[in-house]
């Protein structure tokens, strides 16, 4: 319950968690974050990995097409140059981990702004058309640069090391990805408190008048480009080291276009929606096998049947969502907070 | 002193001559009215003030230097502010964001600094809050809508959120394009009175566009009328009033007798 809630100075105002009661339960959050490796198994410890993984993917996303209304069709391929350039720089040159997580962020950042270049002269679905072509010329070259990326066999690397502890089990790697996650979230949130967050926004509003207030569209575009893609490698190299394997299959179409369910799923523009969206769209799947699974003890002779059905639930449970919850998952999160703000004494 | 120069603007669409050798000179701290019947090309000019539209000729001064090549964000960062007819606001924004937006320009932090939000970056956007909060949203009676969307907001008061708005990137000049236009009488009061203190505390110089003509006359210090993309007379509310071309203009002419 939140009483009392009583502002004395801008500061206080300004704050993100402003409340003690969100405070409490940040802390809670990260408290449940830290036991549950040490009771989860092997599988569990895999699905929160993929998750956090998706999540900082995501997250990056969110900040081009989300706020800055850039939609993109070649996110996923900005994860590839970072997972690609994480392997071959540990491949070739023994490049740390620690060293490789920011330079994949760099290199996707660097082919981010190269594809964002046309966003100078093009807007809306055109632009989009551009990442379309960025997506398909970035698998050709993961596909046919043999040399650097092993073609379609891809590329091994080795179980990664931080600071000398091995971190190539799904334990290990769950702190790695935790503090990525953590990380990628505070600098989403951060962005959206000064005034380059405020500016992607108006740009995805308004363009013209943003213009007119003094915003150089130009420079914002590529900003938006950049960082989204800069988070975009961070979690293909994340990707390259949990499964210390790549294929050029592993980044397709429909994986950029699963990236924009998520972030649809979870809400625009919205950091928590973001979030939200990363963990429906790929623990929902999972579920719907396990449930299966279930069945599949019961009555084995409906499988082929039953199998194809999970994809028809999936989609049937997005558009459910996006029915009755267009504003996205953040915004049912929303109402549930604040029905219990003054829970159990409401009027 | 003029503040605001602009020689023998012409304007065109293909075909379409919007603008046809538009001269006018605007002096420090007043208010300057551009009237006209629709489609006479008023906003047509303030979009060329602004940088939104390129005039094929002529040149616009402001604050003794030549602006006509600047891009619009180049010429907002200088001191030109816009209000619009059509409300653009930031739709997806609160009202204290959206203000906040209008100093962009004047604001310092760049994407490394925002993604750290440490240092600079934070010091920064509390002295931007301190400073709306105490010049804007005090002086404009917005306090309780500050955290709500604008898209939520009714239509006078997302006016004055786009006069906030446009306040905070401090300008020189501000351009506003039908203030009141929509408003019922008592918002129309508030509007004037708005726009009368912030001439007179801030020594702005306010360019204004309105087809309420009482609102004009009242608080016009010279008028600029337009008609067909020419200017027809320039005066004080007295001398436009009783121009020939501008009864013409507005009321048709006279028939032989009478």
């Amino acid at each position: 319950m939140r009483i009392g809630d009583f502002k004395e100075s801008y500061a206080a105002d300004e704050a993100v968690f402003s409340t003690s009661t969100s405070r409490f339960w940040l802390g809670m959050l990260f408290v449940l974050l830290a036991i549950f490796p040490f009771m989860a198994g092997e599988y569990l410890l895999y699905m929160a990995n993929i998750t956090g993984i998706a999540i900082v993917a995501a997250l990056g996303l969110n900040i081009m097409t989300g706020a800055a209304g850039q939609i993109s069709l070649g996110h996923a391929a900005f994860v590839g140059i970072g997972a690609y350039t994480s392997a071959i720089l540990s491949n070739r040159f023994g490049l740390p981990f620690l060293l490789c997580l920011p330079l994949a962020g760099l290199a996707a950042a660097f082919f981010g702004v190269l594809v964002g270049a046309p966003s100078m002269r093009m807007k809306g679905l055109y632009l989009c058309i551009t990442t379309l072509a960025a997506q398909v010329i970035f698998e050709f070259f993961f596909v046919h640069w043999e040399s650097m990326t092993g073609g379609i066999r891809g590329l091994n690397i080795a179980a990664p090391s931080l600071f000398g502890f091995d971190i190539g089990s799904e334990f290990g790697f769950y702190w790695v990805t935790l503090v990525v996650v953590i990380i990628a979230a505070t600098v989403s949130r951060n962005l959206f408190r000064t005034r380059v967050g405020r500016a992607f926004i108006a740009i995805r509003d308004r363009d013209i008048s943003a213009e007119l207030m003094g915003i150089n569209l130009f420079r914002y575009k590529l900003y938006a480009f950049a960082t989204s893609s800069f988070l975009a490698g961070i979690a293909g190299c994340l990707w390259v080291n949990h499964l210390k394997s790549i294929t050029p299959e592993h980044f397709p179409l429909h994986e950029s276009i699963r990236f924009l369910a998520m972030i649809i799923v979870g809400g625009l523009g919205n950091i928590l929606g973001a979030i939200f969206g990363a963990i429906f769209m790929t623990l929902i799947p999972e579920v719907l096998q396990t449930i299966l699974k279930f069945f599949e003890e019961i009555y084995p002779q409906a499988m082929s049947f039953l199998f194809p059905l999970q994809t028809v639930v999936f989609g049937f449970l997005i558009v459910i969502f996006l029915v009755f919850e267009p504003h996205g998952l953040a915004e049912m999160w929303v109402r549930v907070k604040s029905h219990f703000r003054l829970w159990p004494f409401k009027h | 002193m003029a503040i605001l120069k602009v020689n023998n603007l012409h304007l065109s669409f293909g075909g379409l001559q919007v603008l046809h050798d538009v001269s006018f000179t605007v002096n420090s701290g007043e208010i300057y009215a551009i009237i006209g019947p629709n489609g006479a090309g008023k906003t047509s000019i303030l979009n060329c003030l602004g940088g939104f539209y390129h005039q094929q000729k002529g040149s616009i001064n402001f604050a003794g230097s030549d602006i006509s090549h600047l891009t619009p964000d180049r010429r907002a960062a200088l001191g030109l502010a816009r209000t619009f007819q059509n409300i653009a606001l930031f739709r997806g924004m609160t009202v204290l964001d959206n203000i906040k937006l209008g100093s962009h320009a004047h604001l310092k932090t760049g994407l490394l600094g925002a993604a750290l939000y440490w240092g600079r970056a934070h010091r920064e956007e509390m002295a931007l809050r301190e400073e709306i909060e105490n010049k804007i949203i005090d002086f404009l009676e917005i306090e309780h809508i500050r955290k709500q969307p604008v898209a939520t907001l009714a239509y006078g008061l997302q006016k004055r959120v786009e006069l906030a708005r446009a306040l905070a990137m401090q300008p020189k000049i501000l351009l506003m394009d039908e203030p009141v236009a929509g408003m019922n009488a008592e918002e129309t009061e508030d509007m004037v009175r708005f726009i009368l203190d912030i001439q007179e505390e801030r020594d702005l110089t306010i360019i204004i566009i309105e087809h309420d003509m009482r609102m004009i006359m009242d608080i016009s210090d010279r008028i600029m009328v337009l008609n067909f993309g020419q200017k027809i007379a320039e005066g004080n509310p007295q001398e436009v009033q009783q121009h020939p071309e501008v009864l013409k203009a507005y009321l048709g002419e006279k028939r032989g007798h009478n």
